[in-house]
C-alpha cells in the first residue's frame, strides 16, 4: 500500500499538524518508505490469529468509589499557558 | 578498582556509608563535581539539582548521625530520565512542547526512590518523548557517548546510560519501549534492564506507547541492578496494568550458579545485519556461559523479522493518541500568535514537536484511521501474538534466551539521522521482547573497535531473578564491567 | 401531504451516574463547585497519569442494563475515541466501542393508552467532558472561551435506542421512561437542567409503506422534554417540506436553537470525523461473571412497571392513575408515604394528580422539592373526611400549605375555616334563606326535588363555604318536608 500526498494532508489534519508544501513531499516519501517496509507483514497469514491487546492476562482492575480532594485551583492552573477566572483560556473556537 | 568516590557502584558506596568511611554529602559532592567536569561534553543532563541533592544528602547524614539504619539506596546519588514526573521539578521529555512543565505530582518510581532515601541529582537527556535510538531527537541537544564523543550513546535513554558510564550518576532510571534502556546500555558499556511489562508502575512515566513502555534501571554492575529493581518493582494501584505479583529478593538470586541452566540461542538474531565482530563477542560470551555450566542450544524464534514492522505500527499508533493531549490548553508550549483554536492546535503541535515525533504521529494516526485499521493496526496486533507465541514455546524448553542487544556498536552521531528506517533497524533485537512483554537485561561483554558490546539475556515473565542470576555469573567471571571510558576531564 | 410520511426516531441518552468519585480518578462528582476545584492530574489529562476504573460505575451500568432488560456482556473493554476539543483533556474520550457493557434490551412506553415496546441497542460507559464558557453571547461571537474541568471524568452511561419511535410524543415518552428507570434504580438523579440527563436524537422520514430508512439528521442541544419534542416536531416538518419540494435531506448534525425555535446546521469547517477508536492500553478488560450480575440483580428495586401493577392490584387504582403516579420514583414514593397517613388510595391519587401536580407545574418545582409533605397531605384528607372542612375549602387550604409550608390544621384554625356543624348556627342561616327565597321553597314543596340544590347553594354561599353541605341538605329537607 502507498499513501498519497492528499492522504498525508488529511492525516495531518486529523493529527492537528501542519506542513509546508516541501514538508508534505518529504513526509509522503518517508511514510511510503516505512509503509513499504510494513508490507512485509502481509507475508503472514493471520486470519486465524487472535490480536494481543494486552500481554498480561489481567482483568477487572477496579477501585472503590471513594472521593478525595487533590489539587487546589491555583495548582491546577499553574502550568496553564493562558488563564482567567480560575479557568483555562483558549482562543476563539469558531 | 574504583579509585574515586563517583566511580563506586551503589553497593560499594552503601558499604562505605555504612562503615562511615564516607558521608552522603561527600558522595553527592563527588558526583556533582564529576558532572561539572564531564557534562559540557557528554550532555547527559537536562536539569541539574545540585542544591536539592546536597540538601537531601545532608538529611541522610543527619539520619545516620542519629543512629538510624542505612537503607540499601539511601544517600546514593542518582538521576531520572526526564520522562518521569517529579513534583515541583521541571519534566520536559526533552521536548519543546513540555519545555516549562512542572508536574504537581511524582511518578511512582520517583516517589519510591525518594522514600528509599535516594539523592536525586538531576533529570536526564533523552530522545524527545522516548522516540529515537540515538538521542539525536532531543529538542535541546544530543548526548555524546563517553567512550567516543563523536558517537551516539544510543537511545532513547541515552542520558541515563551516558551518565552512568561517565560516573555522572551512580545509577539512573531509563524507560524501554522498544529497547530504549538496553540499546543505550549496550552502546555505553553499562547494565540496563527492562522488567516484565507490569513489573514496575508506569504511573508518572510520560507515555510513548502504553502497552510497551516499562521503566528499568541503568547501573554499573548487576548487583546494583538487582538492588534498584527491588526498590522500584511492585504493584501500584495507580496503574491498572501493574501486576499484582510478589517481588522476589533479587539479590538472593545472585548467589546461585548457572550449572545445568538451559540457554536458547535464537538463530534469527545471528543472521543478516549483525556486525561480524559483535557476533564474535556474543559467541564468546555464549562459550563463557557454557564454561560456567549452562547448556546452550541453538533454537528458533521464527517470527523475529516481523517484530520490527509490527512495532513501528503499534508504537506510533498508541503514541498518536498519547500525544494528543499536548494541545497548548492546560500546560506546556502554546503558540500565542494563533487567533483561533484550530490554528492554535496546529501551530502549537507543529512547532512543539520535532520531526521524528511528527513522523510517528502521522504514521500512527494513519494506521488507526478509518479504512486502514485492519490492514495496519489490527494486523500488527496479530503479529504481536505470533511473536509472543514464539517466546512462550521457547520458554517451555529454555530458562533464558541469549542474544546480542544491538546489531552493531554505537554508530556515529549524524550517521543515521536522515534515514529513519536504518535508525529503526538498530532496535531489531530489542523490540521482540517489548512486544512479548518479557524481561531482558543488557550487560557488557567486551569491546569492538574500542566500543562496548552488549549481551542481551531474555527471560520468562516475572523471572527477572533468572536474568540477574545468569548476568551476575557472567559478570563475576569476566572483566568487561570493569572497563571504563577514558573520558578526559577538564 | 404530510400524512403520507412516517417519522423514524432513535435516541441516544447520556446520563451522569450518581457516584461519589469520577470514573477514572477519585475527584468528586459533586455538581456546581468553583471552576477547576474538583480536578486532579488524572482528569486534567496531565502527562504520565493513568486511569483506574471505578467499580461503582460498572455496578451501575449493570444495574441500568438489567432494569432496561439488556443482555450484560461478559467480556467488555474500554476504547479511546480520538478527537480534539478544549473540553476534552486527554485528546480522547475513554468510551466503549465494539464491546460495550450491555447489549440488546427494551422498554415499554404508553402513548395514547397503547403500550409500545422500544428496542435498546446498547449501553456503554464513558467519561464526561469539561465545560466551556464562552466569553460572549454565543460561541460564534466569543473571542475566547474558558474551560472548567470539574465535570471532566464524571461517569456517563450512553443508552442507545433502536430507531423504533414513530413520533415526537413517543420519543418524549421513551425519554420519560428511561429517566424514571434510572431514577428508580438510583444510578442517576437525571436533572436535565444540571446536564445529568442529556439526549441526542436521530430522525428521518420515509413514505408510509417504505421499509428502507430515509436520510437522517442528528439533533443535539435539547435541554428539556419540551425542547426535545419541539425540536423533533420542527425537524419532521423540515424533512417533509424538503422532500416534498423535491429536495433531499443532508445527513448532518443540527443543533436546537431554543430562542429561535428552530434547528441549525452544525457543519464544521473540518472534514468528517474519524475517531480512530482503539482499545485503551491503559485499562484492562472487564469480565462480568454470573455472580456479579446476580448480586446486582438482587439489589434491583421495584421498577416502574412492577410498581404500576402493584398500585392497580393492591389499591384498585385505575391504570391511568397508576401510570401517572409511577412515572417518577419521587412521585410514587410520595404516594406510598401518603398511604402511611391516610388509607383511601383513590382519594390520595386524585389529590396528587389534581392539585399537587398542578401546583408543582405552575411553580416549576420537582416532587422532591414539594413544600407539602405526604404526612401533611394525609392530615388534610383526614380533615375533609371528618367533615372539619369541605372539599372546596380544602383546595384553598392546600394552596396555602403549598405557598407557606404551614400545615392544614394551623391554616384552618388561623383562618377559621372549620365547617359549621353547629345546628343552632345553621338553623339561623337556613331560616334566613327560606325567608328570602319563597319561589324555590314553593317549587320544592310542590314536588320539584331539585330545587333543594339551589337552596343548599344559597346556604353555603351565606356561610362562606363553611357550612357542612350534607347537614344543610338534611336540615332543609326536614324543615320543608
Amino acid at each position: 500500500m502507498s499513501i498519497s500526498k492528499k492522504e498525508v494532508e488529511h492525516v495531518a489534519m486529523l493529527a492537528r499538524l501542519e506542513f509546508s508544501e516541501q514538508e508534505l513531499e518529504e513526509y509522503t516519501e518517508k511514510m511510503n518508505d516505512i509503509l513499504g517496509y510494513m508490507d512485509k507483514l502481509n507475508q503472514l497469514d493471520t486470519s486465524k490469529v487472535a490480536a494481543t491487546y494486552h500481554v498480561l492476562p489481567i482483568n477487572n482492575v477496579l477501585r472503590e468509589d471513594k472521593d478525595r480532594h487533590y489539587l487546589d485551583n491555583e495548582t491546577a492552573l499553574k502550568n496553564a499557558p493562558d488563564k482567567k477566572d480560575g479557568m483555562f483560556k483558549v482562543p476563539r473556537i469558531v | 578498582m574504583a579509585l574515586t568516590i563517583h566511580g563506586l557502584t551503589a553497593h560499594e558506596m552503601h558499604d562505605k556509608l555504612k562503615n562511615k568511611e564516607l558521608s552522603a554529602t561527600e558522595a553527592t559532592k563527588s558526583v556533582l563535581d564529576r558532572i561539572s567536569k564531564t557534562e559540557s561534553r557528554v550532555k547527559a543532563y537536562l536539569t541539574l539539582l545540585s542544591e536539592e541533592a546536597l540538601k537531601k544528602a545532608e538529611q541522610v547524614d543527619k539520619r545516620l548521625a542519629a543512629g538510624e539504619d542505612l537503607r540499601p539506596l539511601e544517600g546514593i546519588p542518582m538521576a531520572l530520565k526526564d520522562n518521569m514526573c517529579t513534583e515541583g521539578i521541571k519534566t520536559t521529555c526533552a521536548s519543546k512542547i513540555l519545555h516549562n512543565f512542572i508536574p504537581p505530582y511524582n511518578a511512582t518510581v520517583a516517589e519510591k526512590l525518594e522514600k528509599a532515601g535516594a539523592v536525586l541529582v538531576g533529570k536526564l537527556n533523552m530522545d524527545e518523548f522516548a522516540m529515537g535510538s540515538s538521542n539525536e531527537n532531543s529538542s535541546f541537544y544530543p548526548v555524546h557517548n563517553p567512550w567516543d564523543l563523536e558517537r551516539a550513546p544510543g537511545g532513547s535513554s541515552g542520558g541515563s546510560a551516558a551518565a552512568v558510564a561517565s560516573d555522572g550518576a551512580i545509577y539512573t532510571l531509563g524507560s524501554d519501549t522498544g529497547g530504549s534502556v538496553r540499546q543505550p546500555a549496550s552502546f555505553c558499556g553499562v547494565v540496563g534492564l527492562k522488567p516484565t511489562y507490569g513489573r514496575v508502575s508506569r504511573y508518572g512515566l510520560i507515555a510513548y506507547a502504553s502497552s510497551l513502555d516499562q521503566i528499568g534501571p541503568v547501573t554499573k554492575d548487576v548487583r546494583d541492578c538487582a538492588w534498584v529493581l527491588g526498590a522500584i518493582a511492585g504493584h501500584d494501584e495507580k496503574d491498572s496494568t501493574s501486576a499484582n505479583v510478589p517481588v522476589s529478593d533479587y539479590s538472593h538470586a545472585l548467589n546461585k550458579d548457572i550449572k545445568g541452566m538451559k540457554v536458547g540461542i535464537p538463530k534469527e538474531y545471528f543472521a543478516e545485519g549483525l556486525d561480524e565482530e559483535v557476533k564474535a563477542k556474543i559467541l564468546e560470551a555464549v562459550k563463557k556461559l557454557e564454561d560456567l555450566g549452562a547448556v546452550c542450544e541453538e533454537m528458533s524464534l521464527p517470527h523475529t523479522e516481523y517484530a520490527l514492522p509490527a512495532f513501528y505500527l503499534l508504537a506510533p499508533a498508541e503514541a498518536s493518541s498519547n500525544l494528543a493531549r499536548y494541545d497548548g490548553v492546560r500546560y506546556g508550549y502554546r503558540d500565542k500568535n494563533a487567533e483561533d483554536l484550530i490554528t492554535m492546535y496546529k501551530q502549537t503541535r507543529s512547532q512543539g514537536f520535532g520531526p521524528e515525533l511528527k513522523r510517528r504521529i502521522m504514521l500512527g494516526t494513519y494506521a488507526l484511521s478509518s479504512g486502514y485499521y485492519d490492514a495496519y493496526y489490527l494486523k500488527a496486533l496479530k503479529v504481536r501474538t505470533l511473536v509472543k507465541q514464539d517466546f512462550d514455546q521457547a520458554f517451555e524448553r529454555y530458562d533464558v534466551i541469549v542474544a546480542p542487544t544491538a546489531p552493531t556498536v554505537a554508530f556515529r552521531l549524524g550517521e543515521k539521522a536522515d534515514d529513519p528506517l536504518s535508525m529503526y533497524l538498530s532496535d531489531l533485537f530489542t523490540i521482540p521482547v517489548n512486544l512479548a512483554g518479557l524481561p531482558a537485561i543488557s550487560i557488557p561483554c567486551g569491546l569492538s573497535q574500542g566500543m562496548p558490546v552488549g549481551l542481551q539475556i531474555i527471560g520468562k515473565p516475572f523471572d527477572e531473578a533468572a536474568l540477574l542470576q545468569v548476568a551476575y555469573n557472567f559478570e563475576q567471571n569476566t572483566p568487561h564491567h570493569k572497563l571504563k571510558p577514558q573520558l578526559e576531564v577538564e | 401531504m404530510s400524512n403520507q410520511w412516517e417519522t423514524v426516531i432513535g435516541l441516544e441518552v447520556h446520563t451522569e451516574l450518581k457516584t461519589k468519585s469520577k470514573i477514572f480518578c477519585a475527584c468528586s462528582t459533586e455538581f456546581g463547585g468553583e471552576p477547576n476545584t474538583h480536578v486532579c492530574p488524572v482528569c486534567l489529562g496531565m502527562p504520565g497519569t493513568l486511569p483506574v476504573a471505578n467499580k461503582k460505575v460498572v455496578d451501575f451500568a449493570i444495574k441500568a442494563g438489567l432494569a432496561l432488560n439488556c443482555e450484560i456482556k461478559e467480556f467488555n473493554k474500554f476504547d479511546r475515541k480520538n478527537y480534539y476539543y478544549p473540553d476534552l483533556p486527554k485528546g480522547y474520550q475513554i468510551s466503549q466501542f465494539d464491546l460495550p457493557v450491555c447489549g440488546q434490551g427494551h422498554l415499554d412506553i404508553e402513548v395514547n393508552g397503547q403500550t409500545k415496546r422500544i428496542g435498546i441497542t446498547r449501553i456503554h460507559m464513558e467519561d464526561d467532558a469539561g465545560k466551556l464558557n464562552h466569553e460572549g453571547e454565543v460561541i460564534a461571537q466569543a473571542e475566547s472561551s474558558l474551560v472548567d474541568y470539574n465535570r471532566a471524568g464524571v461517569p456517563l452511561l450512553e443508552i442507545v435506542s433502536e430507531p423504533d419511535m414513530r413520533s415526537p410524543e413517543e420519543a418524549a415518552a421513551y425519554l420519560e421512561k428511561v429517566k424514571a428507570i434510572l431514577q428508580y434504580t438510583e444510578v442517576s438523579d437525571c436533572k436535565m437542567q444540571e446536564g445529568s440527563l442529556r439526549c441526542d436524537a436521530n430522525i428521518s422520514i420515509r413514505p408510509l409503506s417504505a421499509t428502507k430508512l430515509g436520510t437522517r439528521t442528528e439533533l443535539k442541544n435539547m435541554n428539556s422534554f419540551k425542547a426535545l419534542q419541539k425540536a423533533l416536531e420542527y425537524e419532521v416538518e423540515r424533512h417533509i417540506e424538503l422532500v416534498e419540494d423535491g429536495g433531499t435531506v443532508v445527513q448532518e448534525t443540527r443543533s436546537w436553537d431554543e430562542s429561535k425555535g428552530m434547528t441549525v446546521s452544525l457543519r464544521s469547517k473540518e472534514e468528517a470525523h474519524d475517531y480512530r477508536y482503539f482499545p485503551d492500553p491503559d485499562l484492562v478488560p472487564l469480565v462480568i461473571d454470573e455472580k456479579w450480575i446476580e448480586s446486582i440483580r438482587n439489589s434491583l428495586p421495584e421498577l416502574p412497571d412492577e410498581r404500576k401493577q402493584r398500585l392497580i392490584n393492591d389499591y384498585d387504582l385505575p391504570k391511568y392513575d397508576a401510570e401517572i403516579i409511577t412515572s417518577s420514583k419521587d412521585l410514587a414514593d410520595y404516594f406510598d408515604h401518603c398511604l402511611d397517613h391516610f388509607r383511601d388510595a383513590k382519594k390520595i391519587s386524585n389529590w396528587i394528580m389534581g392539585e399537587l401536580l398542578r401546583l408543582l407545574n405552575v411553580n416549576d418545582k420537582e416532587v422532591a422539592d414539594c413544600p407539602v409533605a405526604p404526612k401533611e397531605l394525609g392530615e388534610l384528607l383526614h380533615l375533609i373526611e371528618k367533615g372539619t372542612i369541605s372539599g372546596k375549602v380544602a383546595k384553598q387550604v392546600f394552596e396555602e400549605m403549598f405557598a407557606s409550608g404551614k400545615n392544614a390544621k394551623q391554616i384552618v384554625k388561623e383562618k377559621g375555616l372549620e365547617q359549621i356543624s353547629d345546628t343552632g348556627e345553621l338553623e339561623k342561616i337556613i331560616e334566613e334563606i327560606i325567608a328570602a327565597n319563597p319561589d324555590p321553597v314553593s317549587d320544592y314543596k310542590s314536588g320539584k326535588g331539585q330545587a333543594i340544590g339551589f337552596l343548599v347553594g344559597q346556604v353555603m354561599k351565606a356561610s362562606k363555604g363553611k357550612a357542612n353541605p350534607q347537614m344543610v341538605k338534611k336540615m332543609l329537607s326536614d324543615k320543608l318536608g
